[in-house]
Order: C-alpha cells, then structure tokens, then sequence
C-alpha cells in the first residue's frame, strides 16, 4: 500500500534507490575478485521480534520478512550464488499456538500461489525451485500447490532455491537412514530371488554403507553442501538445520532481524567467508581424503 | 600453566550476555532439558552463574593447539601439551561448578591427515593422558568415556581406554567423553550400518526406524550416557565458525559459543564467559516465548 508522497520526496527516494543500485553494483564487483560461495543458506529468524518491535500485527512480520526473502534472492542472484536454501518451517514451529501456525500456512500458501502465478518469470530467470521437507503434514492446498510449483520449475537449470518447510534435520536423517534400509532389504530380497543356483547371495551389503549413500537418500541429494548458514537475529544454534550438510559450512550470524536483512549484511557475510576460504578449502580437502 | 588471555568480546558476531534488549530473558528454560546442578556445588559458583541455568552437558571443540605453537615459534607438540592442561583445567571447573557431562573433541577422524609425527606424538599423548588421570578420575567421581573409531588407534591405547573406563564405570560426578578419531558423519553411518543390520536379521523392519530409534544407535548414546547424549553448549575455540564433523546429531539445539581464544590460553574466565553467554539465551526449540 503507498503513503500518498510530494515530489520531492519521490525524487529524493527515486536518487536514495539509484545511489543504493549503484553502491551494491560496486560491491559485488569488489566481492568477484575473490572467491564467491556457491550455496549460501539462510535460518530466517527474527520475524515475530522485529513485528513487535514495530508494535504491528505479529502476521505483518512474516509477511516483511517474505520480502525480504525475495530480495535477497535476488541479490544472491546478482552476485552469482547459484544455491539458496532457507529454513522457513521447521517441524518444531508446529508446537507453536495453533492460530500462529495457521497464520503461516496462510501466508505460505499465498506466496506459493503468487510464484505460481509468475511462473513465467521464475521460468525466463531459470529458477528451479524445491521443497524439501515432510510435506505430508502440511495442510493440502499449501502441500499440492508445493507440488505444483516444484513440477512446473523442475526443468529448469538456473538458481535454485530450496524452501525447507516443514523440516528438521533430525528427520530428514532418520528418514534417509529408513529408506536407505529399505533399499538394502529390497536388494538382498532381489538376490535371493535371483539366485537359482545355490549360490548364497551377499548378505554382507550392510557393511559397506557410506557417506556416500546417506548422502543419495537426503533432501540435499545432487546440492552442494551450503558454504555460509546465515542465522539473523543474532542467535548462534543451528536449530535442527542441514546437520548433515554444514559440517563445514562457515556459520555467520548477523545481529539483524531477518526482515532488516539487506544487501549490505549480505556483502559483510561474503567478505567475511572470503577472508577464511582458503583455510576452509583446505580442511574440506583433508576431510574428502579421509571419507 | 599458562593464564588465559582475557577473553574480549570483540567477534562481531558473537551474543554477548550484554547484548541487545531484543532477546527476552526466560527464568526458566523449557524442560525437560534443563535441571538444576547438584546443591553442593551451587556454592562454589563464581558470581554471574546460576546453577538453575547451567548447562548440564557442555562440549568443546579444543581448536587452536598448533596455532598457539607456532605463535610461540615452538613445535606444534608444545601446543598440545598446554591444551592438555587446558583440558584438565576445564574438567576441574566443570565438576566444581556441578556440569554433569563434558565431551571433548580430542582428535577428529581428518586429523589422520596430520603429519605422521604429529599423529604418532598426539596418540602417545593421549595414553599418558588417561593413564595419568585414572587415579584422580577415580577421586573426583569422574567416569570416563572413548567415542571415536577405534579400530585406527594403537593397540596399546586402546587398552587403556578400555582400562580406565572399566575402572571408572561407577563413577557419577562427571561423565567425561573424550572423542578421539570421531566424525559426527561417521558416527551416523555406523548407526546406519547397525540399523540395516538389524533390519537384515529381521530384528526390527524399516518402518520401525524413527529419530528416537535411531538417536539410541549412536556412540553418545551407548550404555548408561542415553541420558545426556546432546551438548546444551557447544564451545568452539580459535576462532573457527563452524562444527568441523563434531556431535553433528546431538547438536541439533545445541548454544554454540565461538570465542577467538586458542584452546591452551582457554581458562576459567573463558569459560565463565562462555557460561554467561548460554544464561543470556532465549532457548525456545522452535516454540514461542510468550
């Protein structure tokens, strides 16, 4: 909704946004000289504080902060992230009170909705987007729009943005870990059913169970590992996010709210992975040797 | 031994107990993982501690031995020789101020990738570590522990694992852990490993395998330690932002403190700082304050 505005107030507004443009367009090209993070993560906390802080309606936060999702985005775009997850639900929040939790299936359910109706341009930017998650227990019309929305990107090859909701960590392990049995099971079942010729079959398939195959049956399969978490708001615990993938992911987190995260924390973050990169890369090379 | 330096909070990033009127302080954390330390030890506490507002089980990430060295232009096994007594130093503090469990990261699974030199020095250290500290374990009611693969370790070493956790079994003060040639992603494989087996021997069926089963498959949950498996603070120090392959599972809700202090110079004020900084914070696990 725009305030009606003077003139000058929009001409002074119209020169603020250009001098923004022009400083960000600065920063990245200072940023591309060093090494830029492929997949950056982000726990979107902070929402219902800076709603209260404001003294709006605690909704209006999320909604804020949906923006500030989307620029984000594409910042990270601009800057040439190619991987963007954020940790929008988590399978805890469904603990919360019950007319919150229906407040944000609302609001997701409209801005899927939204995506939906601009697939055309989600397509021309070459966004693929995912939901990783237990999406059964997401109510129907937010599960099936999800699903509609994952089906018409899927063929893209672009950016992509990985929405977790609703998710935790804890879960997505024991279910890879669930299916990766099942797997085994069906295998050896398979060999004794093939193996006509008394031969016993390999009944050893159990012990060589690697990283490798875990890492086949998570949400994360075929996503590099993410190179920054970002939590805003200041807390420092990963909260049940991507414990499988950020073994050694460099974890930032900015004292800002989410929705007062802008372009220029963005840039503070990716300078400071920079300044730690080569150590990182060494370690994640010695940790490969030894997998 | 060496004082620590004093710790100033000058990361940018680290919550600091003075920090911002945003978060809201909570009497009592939400149970039932907090409990209230044992009374005796309640008046041994350093002014600034709540012994209702500890954290039951603490974990460290001991980084920054070499470091420490090398700033000192001495051999990298000078450094561990001075985390050694930062360690015991901190395993003191924890028993007196009433911390049930202390996990320490001792030596990771990429570690091997160490100079052999320095592997061969940190294994030897640690058998004259545990070796040494039988008798005052046995003392100070502290029950030790080994996580960690121990098929790559020397023979010798782990029969003095073994030894001394025998020994220390029906110790309750402290439950100290020691992770030598521990990853938080092996740890899960194993788990892994044991639940396929058991899904071949038609033990249990794949359906049957939820977080709960599987949290009890892990090295932090063998024997009578199911109770306290995850860290309610993870201290990591010399700076590093990230959790390198330590309790990956367990810490899940974990308060994770980075300080640039390196783990020799880690002392008491560092860890009262630490412990102030897990009072400070708003623990709601995915709930609201209200």
């Amino acid at each position: 909704m725009l305030n009606e505005k003077k003139p000058d107030e929009i001409i002074a507004t119209g020169v603020l946004e250009s001098l923004q443009n022009f400083l960000r367009k600065c920063a990245i090209a200072v940023l591309s000289y060093g090494p830029m993070p492929k997949h950056i993560a982000f726990i979107m906390d902070g929402n219902r504080r800076y709603a209260k802080s404001r003294s709006i309606k605690e909704g209006s936060g999320h909604r804020v902060g949906f923006s500030a999702l989307m620029a984000s985005l594409l910042y990270c775009h601009e800057m040439g992230v190619k991987y963007i997850t954020v940790y929008a639900f988590s399978i805890d929040n469904f603990k919360r009170d019950p007319t919150e939790v229906q407040t944000l299936m609302e609001l997701m359910e409209e801005k899927i909705n939204e995506l939906l109706e601009n697939r055309n341009v989600i397509n021309k930017l070459n966004c693929k987007i995912n939901f990783w998650g237990s999406l059964d227990m997401l109510t129907e019309p937010v599960r099936l729009a999800a699903q509609k929305l994952m089906a018409s990107t899927a063929q893209n090859t672009g950016l992509v943005f990985s929405v977790c909701m609703p998710y935790n960590s804890t879960s997505e392990i024991a279910n890879a870990v669930n299916e990766l049995c099942k797997e085994r099971r069906d295998m050896i079942q398979g060999q004794h059913t093939g193996s006509c010729n008394g031969l016993t079959a390999n009944g050893g398939t159990h012990s060589d169970i690697s990283v490798a195959d875990l890492d086949r049956h998570m949400y994360t399969a075929g996503c590099p590992d993410p190179d920054i978490v970002i939590r805003t708001s200041g807390e420092t615990r990963l909260s049940n996010f991507l414990l499988w993938q950020t073994t050694f992911s460099h974890l930032q987190n900015p004292d800002p709210l989410w929705p007062e995260f802008s372009w220029r924390h963005l840039v503070w973050g990716i300078l400071q992975y920079q300044r730690v990169y080569p150590y990182i890369e060494q370690n994640k090379t010695l940790a490969k040797k030894q997998l | 031994m060496l004082l620590s330096q004093s710790p100033a909070a000058t990361h940018p990033q680290l919550p600091t107990s003075s920090s911002s009127s945003r978060r809201t302080h909570r009497s009592a954390p939400p149970c039932p993982r907090a409990g209230a330390a044992p009374a005796a030890a309640a008046s041994l506490l350093p002014p600034g501690l709540r012994a209702e507002s500890l954290p039951r089980h603490v974990a460290v990430v001991m980084d920054g031995n070499s470091r420490w060295a090398r700033a000192r232009g001495m051999p990298s096994a000078f450094g561990h020789e001075a985390g050694r007594h930062a360690l015991e130093e901190t395993v003191r503090l924890s028993r007196a101020w009433g911390i049930r469990a202390l996990t320490a990261f001792a030596f990771s699974h990429e570690n091997w990738s160490r100079p052999k030199l320095e592997v061969d020095f940190l294994m030897g250290l640690f058998e004259r570590v545990i070796n040494d500290s039988v008798a005052e374990f046995l003392r100070d009611g502290i029950r030790l522990r080994v996580i960690g693969d121990c098929s790559r370790l020397p023979a010798s070493l782990q029969r003095t694992a073994r030894e001394a956790e025998e020994a220390t079994r029906s110790n309750s003060q402290l439950d100290l852990t020691l992770a030598i040639s521990y990853s938080g992603r092996r740890d899960v494989v194993q788990a892994c490993r044991s639940l396929a087996e058991k899904v071949r021997a038609g033990l249990l069926s794949p359906e049957d395998i939820d977080e709960s089963l599987f949290a009890g498959e892990l090295e932090t949950s063998r024997g009578s330690y199911e109770l306290l498996p995850c860290p309610d603070l993870l201290i990591r120090t010399s700076g590093e932002l990230r959790l390198s392959n330590f309790l990956l599972w367990q810490s899940a809700y974990s308060e994770l403190f980075f300080t640039d202090t390196l783990w020799p110079d880690f002392g008491e004020a560092d860890y009262l700082e630490a412990l102030c900084s897990f009072q400070s914070r708003d623990r709601r696990f995915g709930r609201r304050n209200l």
